[in-house]
């Protein structure tokens, strides 16, 4: 137990696991739909703010895994109950919690039919999701990554739009079917380490077929959940389908269980995997950030824009993950962070917009600037996020991805490049629309202080990444040298092995 | 108090038999018989721990069998309280139902005790026979006699799997000269890879893989799932399956260590073949109850992935799976038994919006078929899980992938039943009601489905000591 700093004392990530599914329990017998709402924006704040100690507490001097708790769970297997975080994993649970009660906020009338039904489902997904951040246990991670799909697909099923049905199956049946050979590959290295201990499973010399079969496993789930091209055709449905907490928590969490796998699992297990197929990924990512900018071009219902804008900006994260040095991996996690603030924020925005105007056409916005100053400021601020304008976020993590990439490979790196521009020509015509087109709409109304409350904090993120994120990147360097070193140290090892005669 | 359990199904069959003599006692009958499953699981749970032999040593009281008594009788509270009212079935029969009912339950907690090839032949014909009447006692509003159809189908290869399996009992006499499972063991272990016993060990497994329902044994499961009426089917589709996994591990057992490649392989073909014969053709099934019956088929195939590593550990899971297998087919039908306003079939598109018609039971559908297309955190996963575990231990990579894509084949249907429960409006159907007792199995349900596949840990152990006493 060396790679874990046990936590003496308050189980801080047990409780942040178990606080919203008990809240969830209690959730079931309370009458009232405000009383509902009330009380899961409170569980939900609870929780945001109890996590807040894992940030002040967290040790980035190491690169061990911290708040550390181990239980024997099923000793006929050696499956054991472990979480801890480290540099990688930390930022990620802190999004989601802070995700959440924006959530919440963003569908207190959105939500009108079962809103218990709705707020448990929302309560549910909170404890699959910060479990899966914080699973060292293989099982463990693989149930709470399965267990999530349910209360999604109740959430696009039920509370979805006119092609739910559609959405949501397509979401459930892709997401298992990717898993399923994740099961397989999960099992494999059990039966060669005798461990699901995560930490245990890296680093051991396994054969290079071995870890190439496991790291195709790996990645199939993975590529599905971030999507990489090919594998994205289930998130323009899902996204447009879902309301708009399904949206936001699948933009701002989700998405990132896939790019935080390959951190996890792929790079430090299967290394020499890594190394063998990190350029095709690569060029995946380019075809991925291309892609996703020329079909958001063309998009006129801003959900699916935003959702296609979606599969480029995380093309950027896989680019920087897999060019393997510290600015594009450290950049990859920011950019992570970055698109959760953003494409959460984007969302939240068109769900205003649409309670209002029942429409998600660009063309029935037009010109609403005269008539919605407040939402307009709101929604270009977040646009110029997410075309990576400097002073934004989105711009600190898009540079150090491309300065990562730029001292690795050129041509990959210039392939890249116009996936930038793309995202300036997709925003700018989305802003173009809304900014100065048209008549404008003197019928509906601008944001009310609810909807302002729930767009200030991100608004705040924005522009606290974008001007100082040293606070964001310090407390990721130990444990991201620490995964290169890995990958470095088992390349070392092949190729010392391969020199003996 | 060796015998309590069996005791006391069999006066309660007396008493039974005692009521269907006079008129009209339907509400009386189901009350004794419930009264009786549950004496019986009370009874079955106290001699958990008690050790003997009975009948000339022809009957066996281990831990093995009582585990397997308690899951039975606790299935068969279920089946009595989720078919309470017995649509399906006349009013003036239905004395004779329940004495069917408890006549197969005990032929079936005989035949897990049973450690002699005659007894146990008895035994299962006690419940067979039973059951094979059961069938056609459906009443029949439509006139298409479909359940007279599914009682000749289900009999006749009943039969036919039952001659089956005598023929292969022959063989072991003539092998070996005895009778007794313990004799066997010894004189087969020195015979085990001769073509012969492989013979006479796969034909006497037939007869359970008919229960069990495993490729090619199945062709009666669709149209009698059908054609029985849903109470039957919701016994029939769980208890005797528990009473088959039973036996398949005890014949298994006979030759565990030594088998040869020939019973691994069959056994690996047979798991193969229903996986993918029964999820594909779940796939398009509109009946619920036929779906049932094809993704039973698939399940039993995932059964014998513990049986074929030849191992206590997944003979172990075997048993762990297949009594999760219970309680999420029970939960299913809990459904269909309360959807269906009387008695008749139900189809997918019948349970339309039943999250407004009735909230509990469209949770219930939803965790009984996640957990049947085993999605985390419900037992089916686990189960699932261990069985993978094993198979691939034992060096079946391919057989464990195969498995893996028939998880993902299957999880399509199971989903479009959700689907329809969820996320289509009701239109005109009406809301469903249900009773305390209902409400109270469906909760339990729902509760021993999430302990079993989060807390798998007791569980396994007590399956584990239990495979351990006969081996």
């Amino acid at each position: 137990m060396d790679f874990l700093i046990m936590n003496e004392g308050f189980p801080l990530l047990s409780t942040l696991i178990f606080l919203p599914l008990a809240g969830a329990f209690i959730l079931l017998f309370l009458p009232g739909e405000n009383v509902q709402r009330i009380w899961t924006m409170l569980v939900t704040t609870i929780t945001a703010v109890i996590s807040f100690p894992l940030y002040s507490g967290f040790d980035s001097t190491t690169a061990k895994y911290q708040f550390g708790e181990h239980m024997s769970w099923i000793p006929a297997l050696n499956i054991n109950y472990t979480l801890g975080i480290d540099g990688i994993s930390l930022l990620l649970v802190l999004l989601t919690t802070f995700i959440m009660p924006l959530c919440v906020l963003g569908s207190w009338t959105y939500i009108q039919k079962r809103v218990k039904e709705f707020m448990v489902c929302l309560l549910i997904m909170e404890t699959a999701m910060l479990g899966v951040f914080m699973a060292l246990d293989f099982v463990l991670f693989y149930i709470l990554w399965e267990a999530m799909l349910i209360p999604m697909y109740l959430l696009i099923g039920v509370w979805g739009g006119p092609r739910k049905i559609y959405a949501s199956i397509k979401f459930f049946l892709y997401t298992l079917a990717g898993s399923v050979m994740l099961l397989v590959a999960i099992i494999a290295l059990y039966l060669q380490t005798g461990t699901f201990s995560i930490p245990l499973m890296m680093g051991q010399g396994y054969s290079t077929t071995f870890q190439i079969w496991v790291f195709l496993a790996f990645f199939l789930a993975f590529a599905i959940k971030v999507p990489m091209f090919p594998f994205h055709t289930w998130l323009p449905a899902a996204h447009v389908e879902a309301p708009t907490a399904g949206s936001v928590i699948l933009a701002s969490i989700l998405l990132k269980m896939g790019t935080y796998g390959f951190l996890r699992f792929c790079l430090p297990i299967t290394p020499l995997a890594t190394l063998n197929l990190g350029p095709y990924i690569l060029w995946m990512s380019v075809a991925a950030i291309l892609y996703g900018g020329f079909t958001a071009l063309a998009q006129s219902d801003m959900k699916k824009l935003i959702a296609y804008s979606s599969v480029g900006h995380m093309g950027f994260v896989t680019l920087g993950i897999f060019f393997l040095n510290r600015h594009g991996v450290e950049g990859a996690i920011l950019q992570m962070i970055n698109h959760g603030v953003t494409t959460g924020a984007l969302f939240l925005c068109v769900g205003m917009m649409y309670e209002r105007t029942h429409s998600r056409e660009l063309k029935d916005h037009s010109g609403i600037a005269q008539n919605l100053p407040i939402f307009v400021s709101f929604l270009t601020i977040f646009s110029l996020s997410s075309l990576a304008f400097p002073a934004t976020n989105s711009f600190v993590g898009e540079f150090m991805v491309l300065a990562g990439a730029f001292s690795v490979n050129k041509i990959i790196a210039g392939a890249a490049i116009p996936g930038a521009i793309l995202a300036a020509a997709y925003m700018m015509r989305l802003l173009q629309y809304v900014l100065f087109k048209g008549p404008g709409r003197p019928d509906i109304a601008d944001l009310n202080l609810r909807e302002i409350v729930t767009l200030t904090p991100l608004l705040f993120f924005v522009f606290w990444i974008g001007l100082a994120p040293e606070p964001f990147l310090s407390v990721m360097h130990t444990s991201v040298d620490s995964l290169l070193e890995q990958v470095n140290m088992a390349k070392a090892a092949h190729l010392a092995l391969n020199m003996v005669p | 108090m060796l015998f309590a359990p069996e005791l006391l199904l069999l006066t309660g069959s007396l008493v039974l038999f005692c009521l269907t003599l006079g008129e009209g006692k339907g509400k009386v009958a189901k009350n004794v018989a419930l009264v009786l499953a549950i004496a019986s699981s009370i009874l079955s749970l106290a001699t958990l721990r008690l050790e003997g032999n009975l009948f000339f040593d022809a009957y066996r009281i281990d831990l093995f069998s009582q585990v397997f008594k308690f899951a039975m009788s606790v299935g068969l509270v279920a089946v009595l309280v989720l078919g309470s009212e017995l649509k399906g079935v006349d009013d003036d029969v239905q004395p004779e139902y329940y004495l069917f009912m408890i006549l197969s339950m005990l032929g079936l907690v005989m035949l897990v005790s049973s450690v002699e090839l005659l007894t146990l032949f008895i035994a299962l014909e006690l419940s067979s026979y039973s059951l094979y009447l059961m069938v056609p006692m459906r009443s029949d509003h439509k006139g298409l006699r479909v359940q007279m159809e599914a009682g000749i189908k289900y009999i006749l290869f009943g039969a036919l799997a039952t001659a089956t399996m005598l023929y292969g009992m022959s063989f072991i006499f003539g092998l070996t000269g005895t009778t007794y499972l313990n004799a066997l063991v010894p004189k087969l272990h020195g015979i085990a890879s001769s073509p012969t016993a492989m013979l006479a060990i796969a034909l006497f497994m037939t007869g359970f893989f008919y229960k069990l329902a495993v490729f090619p044994f199945h062709f009666w499961v669709p149209d009698v799932y059908q054609g029985a009426s849903n109470a039957t089917t919701a016994f029939i589709a769980s208890i005797p399956k528990l009473g088959a996994v039973a036996l398949l591990i005890r014949i298994t057992t006979l030759i565990a260590p030594h088998a040869g490649e020939t019973v691994v392989t069959m056994l690996m073909i047979l798991a193969v073949c229903s996986m993918f014969y029964g999820n594909l053709s779940a796939l398009v099934q509109k009946d619920v109850k036929r779906m049932l019956g094809f993704s039973g088929i698939s399940h039993a195939g995932f059964v014998l992935l513990g049986l074929l590593t030849l191992d206590a550990t997944g003979f172990a899971t075997s048993m762990y799976y297949i009594a999760g297998y219970l309680f999420m087919n029970l939960a299913c039908f809990v459904v269909i038994c309360k959807v269906s306003r009387d008695g008749e079939n139900v189809l997918v598109d019948d349970l339309s919006g039943l999250y407004k018609r009735a909230p509990l039971l469209a949770l219930t559908l939803l965790v009984g078929m996640m957990a049947l297309a085993g999605i985390p955190p419900f037992v089916g996963f686990m189960g699932k899980f261990m069985l993978l575990t094993g198979a691939l231990k034992a060096g079946h990579l391919t057989l464990v992938i195969l498995a893996a894509l028939n998880t993902a084949i299957a999880i399509y249907y199971y989903l479009s039943v959700v689907r329809v429960a969820f996320c289509s409006s009701p239109e005109e159907r009406p809301d469903v009601r249900i009773d305390f007792m209902t409400r109270f199995v469906s909760i339990a349900l729902i509760v021993v489905i999430i302990v079993m596949g989060v807390a798998p840990k007791q569980i396994l152990e007590i399956a584990t000591s239990a495979v351990r006493t006969i081996l």
